[in-house]
C-alpha cells in the first residue's frame, strides 16, 4: 500500500482530527496563560472599585463622571464546540462554554477598570455587563461589554473610594 | 487642571468648553444639577471586518481565545456611535447625555449594528 494513498483515503478523518487536537491542546494552554494574566492584572488595579449602584455612595465627592467600556470578543475553540454538540442533546452543564465566558467578562471589567484609571478615577459606578452573540463562522463567538461611569473628583484629583 | 489627561470633564471646565460632553449611564450627573431634559437622542454605526481579517478570525476560531480584530472593530463602532450620539445632543443644545445605553445586534455574517442613546440634558454644576 501506497503511504500516500493512505493519507489521501483518510483526508477526511484528519480534517475533523487535527482541528480538534489543536484545538484541545492550544486552547487549554491559551486558557490558562490568559487566566494567570487576569489574575496578575485583578492584583494590580485593586484600588480601583468597580460598583453597579446607581448612585454616588455615601461620603463620596464627586465633581463629574465619564463614561467608560470595556469590551472582548472571544471565541470557543473547535474542541469546546465539538463537546458542546454532544452536550446540547444530551443536556447539563457546559464547562467549557462557563470558563470561556467567566473569563471574557473578566477580561471586559479589567479593561473598563484600566480605563478608569487613565481617566483619573478609582471609583466607578453604575457597571453593567452585556453579552452579544456576534455572527461569525462555524464557532460561536461572544462580545461581551461593560460600561460605568467613572467618578471624578471635584477638582480633577482622584475620588477615594469609600 | 495640571496633570490631567486631555478630554477628562471635571465641574470646573466643562461648562466653560462646550464641546466637552459630559456622558453618563446613571440617571444623574454626578456634581452636577440638571436643568432642562431635552429628549433622546442616538447615535447607530453598521460595520463588518475585511475579508483578510475575517479569515484570520476563523483561523482563531480552531484554538479559541480573543478575537482581537473583532474586539477592535467593536471598540471603533461603539466609540462612532457615541460621537454621533454626543453630535446630536450638541445640536440641541445639550452640555450633557444621561442614562446611555448601548445595544448591539449582528445583521448578517461577520456585520453589527451598534447603537447607542441616551436622554440629552443640560446641567450646571452643583454649588460646592
Amino acid at each position: 500500500m501506497n503511504n500516500w494513498k493512505f493519507w489521501l483515503d483518510t483526508l477526511s478523518l484528519w480534517v475533523l482530527i487535527v482541528p480538534l487536537l489543536l484545538g484541545y491542546g492550544v486552547g487549554r494552554w491559551l486558557e490558562r496563560r490568559h487566566y494567570r494574566s487576569i489574575r496578575e492584572r485583578e492584583q494590580a488595579l485593586r484600588h480601583v472599585v468597580a460598583l453597579n449602584t446607581r448612585y454616588v455612595p455615601e461620603g463620596v465627592v464627586a465633581g463629574s463622571a465619564q463614561l467608560v467600556t470595556g469590551g472582548v470578543v472571544i471565541s470557543s475553540d473547535y474542541f469546546k464546540t465539538f463537546v458542546a454538540g454532544f452536550r446540547s442533546f444530551f443536556g447539563g452543564r457546559f464547562r467549557g462554554y462557563e470558563t470561556l465566558l467567566e473569563r471574557a467578562r473578566r477580561e471586559a471589567l479589567l479593561r473598563l477598570k484600566a480605563q478608569a484609571e487613565v481617566a483619573g478615577s478609582t471609583l466607578v459606578i453604575g457597571v453593567r455587563f452585556q453579552t452579544t452573540t456576534i455572527a461569525g463562522s462555524a464557532t460561536p463567538s461572544v462580545e461581551i461589554l461593560a460600561f460605568g461611569t467613572a467618578l471624578i473628583g471635584p477638582r480633577g484629583q482622584v475620588t477615594a473610594a469609600p | 487642571m495640571v496633570g490631567l489627561p486631555s478630554g477628562i470633564i471635571t465641574a470646573a471646565n466643562y461648562t466653560r468648553e462646550p464641546t466637552v460632553m459630559l456622558v453618563s449611564n446613571l440617571e444623574t450627573a454626578p456634581g452636577q444639577r440638571i436643568t432642562a431634559h431635552l429628549g433622546i437622542v442616538q447615535g447607530s454605526t453598521v460595520r463588518a471586518k475585511h475579508a483578510g481579517k475575517d479569515i484570520l478570525a476563523g483561523l482563531k476560531n480552531i484554538v479559541g481565545g480573543e478575537l482581537k480584530a473583532y474586539t477592535d472593530l467593536m471598540q471603533e463602532a461603539r466609540a462612532e456611535a457615541v460621537e454621533r450620539m454626543t453630535a446630536q445632543a450638541r445640536a440641541m443644545g445639550a452640555n450633557a447625555v444621561l442614562n446611555v445605553r448601548f445595544v448591539t445586534t449582528s445583521i448578517t455574517m461577520g456585520a453589527a449594528e451598534t447603537l447607542a442613546y441616551g436622554s440629552a440634558v443640560t446641567v450646571e454644576p452643583t454649588a460646592a
